[in-house]
C-alpha cells in the first residue's frame, strides 16, 4: 500500500469494510443455521447462487427486488446526509405506489405511453414527497423528532390507504385495485425472452437515473452542498447563512419522493395494480441498504443487489433450509454492520494516531 | 355493559402496559426503544415454546423473559459496547425478531404460520367478566402492577436516580461514579424482560404463537410512552386510553360508526400531535440516543 496517501487508504477502508462485514456475517451466521438443520453449507450456498445469479429468471427477480430497495435506500441516505433519520420509507413507498395506480386508473386507456408514464411517475414522486414533507415540517417548525413522527406516519398512511382500498377501490374479494389503464412499463421479459416470468421491468432504468440524479444533486449542486453541510454541522451551516429548517424540509421532501418512486416498480411494472401491503418491510430494509452502501448512490445500488440476492436466495434454498433463514441473516447483517462501523472508525483513528507521519 | 367494556379494555392494554413500562425504563436511561416490537414478538414465541415443551404456562413465562432478555442484551451490546446507532440497531432487532421466530417456528413446529395449541393457564373460575379473567390469568395483575413498579423504581430508588442520570447527562453521571454502561445494560435488559412478559400474555391469551403476532403493538406502546412524556404512569394511562379506543371500535363494528382504520390511527396521530407540542411540551431524556 506504499505510495497511496493515508487519507485515501482510510476512505477506501471505510467504504469497503461495511460490505465485507455484511458478507462475512451473512456467511458465518448462515453456516451455523445451515449446519443446525444438518445440511452442507457449500451445497446450500451454491444452490442460493444458482437460484439467483445462475439463471435469467432468478437474476430478473433479484433486479426487481433491488429496484425497490434502491429507492428506499436512497430515501434513507438523503435523510441521513441532512442529519435526519427517515424511517417512514414504507409509508412513502406505499403512497407513491397508490398515487401511480390512481393516475394510471384516471387516464383513459390508449393514452400514449410517452404521456402516461411521466404522469404516473410524477404522481408517485409527488405522493412520496408529500408524505416526506409532513415530518420535515413537523421537525423544522415544531421540533418533533423525525424518527418517531416518520414511524407513526407509516401507520397513519398505511391505515388511510387500507381504508381507501377496502371501501372504494378494490376488486371484490381482494385488496387490490383494478388494473391500470395507462402508464404500464414493459417487463424485461417482453424484450429479452430469457427473463420471461420474472418481475423485472423498465422501472429499473428510471430508478437508476434517479440514483444518478441524486448523486449529482448531493455532490455537484449548491443545494446538495447545503444539505450535506447541515447534516455534518447544523450550527456551522446556520452561521454560514444556510436556513437549517428549510434544508430539513427540502431533504425530507426529496427523501420521501425517492421512496415514493419505488412504488412504480410494483404498480406500473410488475402487477399493474396497487395492492395493500406491497411495501411491507421495504422501508426498514432501506435502512440496511443505506448503511451498507455508506449513503452514496453507487454504494446503495450495489447494497440493494446484495440484499435482493439474499431475499430471492431464500426461495431458492427452501427445499434444504427454511427460507426464513434469510430473514435472520438480514437482521444479523444490519446489527453487525451498525456495530462495526463506529468500531472500525475508532480503530482507524487509533492507527493513524500511532503512525509516524 | 360498562364492566364488559372496561374488562375488554384492560385485556387489550396488558401487552401495551408491559411494553410501555419496559420502554420507559430503557428510554429514561438513554436507550431508544424501537425494539419493543421485537421484544414482544420473541417473548410471545418463547412463551409458546416453553409452554408447549415445558407443559406449564409458568415455564412459558420464564422462557419469554429469557427471550426478551437475550434480545435486550443484543441491543445493549450493539449500542453500548460497540456504539452502534440506536435507531439502526433497533430496526435490526425487530427484523431479527421476525426472522428468528419464523425460523424456529419452522424448526420446532414445522409450520410457517403458527404453533400448535398451547394449554395456557388452567381455568380456576368460570365466566367472562373481569374478576374471573383476572383470577384465571395472573399476567393481568402483573401487567397492571408493572407500570407503577417501574415508576417507583425510576423515581424512588437509587438505581432509578442513576437511570435518569444516565439518560439526562451521562458524562456528569460518570463523574460522580455512576457506571453509565452498566446502568444502561440493566435498563435495556429489564425492558426486554418486561416486553417479553407482554409477549407471553399475547401467546398465552390466544393459546398459540402466530407469525408476527405482535402486529405493531410494540410501536403503540412506544407511542403511549412518548404520549405520556416519558413518565411511566402517564404512559400507562395512555396505554389504557389507546386500548379503550380499540375496545370501543370492536364494539361499534358493524354499526354505522367511524371506519376501523381511523380508530387504528388514534394512537399515532395523538402522539404526533403531542410531539409537535400542540398540547403541552414534550421533552425526551436529554441524552436519548447518544452513546456518551
Amino acid at each position: 500500500m506504499i505510495g497511496i496517501p493515508a487519507t485515501l487508504r482510510t476512505r477506501a477502508a471505510e467504504a469497503l469494510l461495511p460490505p465485507l462485514v455484511a458478507l462475512l456475517v451473512a456467511l458465518v451466521v448462515g453456516d451455523i443455521l445451515i449446519l443446525s438443520v444438518g445440511q452442507s453449507p457449500a451445497g446450500v450456498w451454491a444452490l442460493l447462487l444458482r437460484g439467483t445469479w445462475g439463471n435469467a429468471y432468478g437474476f430478473g427477480q433479484v433486479l426487481y427486488k433491488a429496484t425497490t430497495l434502491t429507492c428506499t435506500g436512497l430515501c434513507v441516505a438523503v435523510g441521513l446526509r441532512a442529519g435526519l433519520f427517515n424511517i417512514g420509507g414504507e409509508g412513502q413507498l406505499a403512497a407513491g405506489g397508490f398515487a401511480a395506480a390512481l393516475a394510471g386508473l384516471a387516464l383513459p386507456s390508449g393514452t400514449p405511453a410517452a404521456l402516461a408514464i411521466p404522469v404516473c411517475v410524477a404522481a408517485a414522486l409527488a405522493a412520496g414527497a408529500v408524505t416526506g414533507w409532513v415530518p420535515g415540517v413537523l421537525r423544522a417548525r415544531f421540533g418533533a423528532h423525525e424518527v418517531i413522527t416518520t414511524i407513526m406516519l407509516n401507520f397513519v398512511v398505511l391505515a388511510l390507504l387500507n381504508w381507501a382500498i377496502a371501501t372504494n377501490l378494490r376488486v371484490p374479494e381482494t385488496l387490490h385495485t383494478h388494473e391500470i389503464h395507462a402508464g404500464t412499463l414493459a417487463r424485461l421479459g417482453d424484450r429479452v425472452p430469457a427473463f420471461h416470468g420474472s418481475a423485472a421491468n423498465f422501472s429499473l432504468i428510471i430508478v437508476l437515473i434517479a440514483a444518478a440524479a441524486t448523486w449529482w444533486y448531493l455532490f455537484r449542486t449548491r443545494g446538495g452542498y447545503d444539505l450535506r453541510a447541515v447534516g455534518l454541522q447544523p450550527d456551522a451551516a446556520e452561521y454560514g447563512g444556510v436556513s437549517v429548517g428549510r434544508v430539513w424540509i427540502r431533504a425530507m421532501t426529496l427523501s420521501g419522493a425517492l421512496a415514493g418512486l419505488g412504488g412504480i416498480n410494483f404498480v406500473l411494472g410488475y402487477k399493474r395494480y396497487y395492492e395493500d401491503g406491497f411495501a411491507t418491510g421495504a422501508g426498514f430494509l432501506g435502512i440496511a441498504v443505506a448503511l451498507v452502501g455508506r449513503n452514496t448512490p453507487l454504494g446503495i445500488v450495489l447494497a440493494s443487489i446484495f440484499f435482493a440476492t439474499l431475499s430471492q436466495g431464500g426461495l431458492a434454498i427452501n427445499a434444504l433450509v427454511p427460507k426464513t433463514m434469510v430473514d435472520v441473516l438480514q437482521g444479523a447483517v444490519i446489527i453487525a454492520v451498525a456495530a462495526s462501523v463506529p468500531e472500525v472508525r475508532r480503530l482507524l483513528r487509533l492507527r493513524k494516531r500511532s503512525a509516524p507521519t | 355493559m360498562i364492566v364488559a367494556f372496561l374488562s375488554q379494555t384492560i385485556r387489550i392494554a396488558i401487552p401495551y402496559l408491559f411494553a410501555a413500562a419496559g420502554g420507559a425504563i430503557a428510554e429514561r436511561s438513554g436507550i431508544i426503544s424501537l425494539t419493543l416490537e421485537g421484544f414482544l414478538l420473541t417473548g410471545a414465541f418463547g412463551a409458546a415454546l416453553g409452554c408447549y415443551y415445558g407443559g406449564s404456562p409458568w415455564v412459558g413465562i420464564l422462557c419469554a423473559m429469557v427471550a426478551g432478555l437475550i434480545f435486550g442484551l443484543v441491543h445493549g451490546i450493539a449500542t453500548i459496547r460497540y456504539k452502534a446507532d440506536q435507531v439502526v440497531s433497533g430496526v435490526a432487532i425487530n427484523i431479527l425478531a421476525i426472522g428468528v421466530t419464523r425460523y424456529f417456528l419452522h424448526l420446532a413446529f414445522g409450520s410457517s404460520s403458527n404453533s400448535p395449541r398451547i394449554s395456557g393457564f388452567t381455568t380456576v373460575m368460570r365466566g367472562d367478566g373481569f374478576i374471573p379473567s383476572v383470577v384465571n390469568n395472573p399476567l393481568i395483575i402483573i401487567g397492571l402492577v408493572a407500570v407503577p413498579s417501574v415508576a417507583w423504581v425510576i423515581y424512588r430508588t437509587p438505581f432509578g436516580l442513576r437511570v435518569r442520570a444516565a439518560g439526562e447527562h451521562p458524562k456528569a453521571a460518570e463523574t460522580v461514579g455512576v457506571g453509565v454502561a452498566r446502568v444502561r445494560y440493566i435498563a435495556v435488559g429489564l425492558s426486554g424482560i418486561l416486553a417479553g412478559l407482554g409477549g407471553a400474555y399475547l401467546a398465552l391469551d390466544q393459546h398459540q404463537f402466530t407469525d408476527n403476532m405482535s402486529a405493531g403493538r410494540g410501536y403503540i406502546a412506544l407511542a403511549a410512552m412518548i404520549f405520556g412524556n416519558w413518565d411511566p404512569m402517564r404512559g400507562g394511562l395512555a396505554c389504557l386510553l389507546f386500548a379503550a379506543a380499540e375496545a370501543a371500535q370492536i364494539n361499534l363494528q358493524g354499526t354505522h360508526g367511524i371506519p376501523s382504520q381511523f380508530v387504528q390511527m388514534i394512537p399515532y396521530v395523538l402522539t404526533i400531535i403531542a410531539l409537535a407540542g400542540v398540547v403541552g411540551k414534550s421533552t425526551p431524556p436529554a441524552a436519548l440516543g447518544r452513546a456518551e
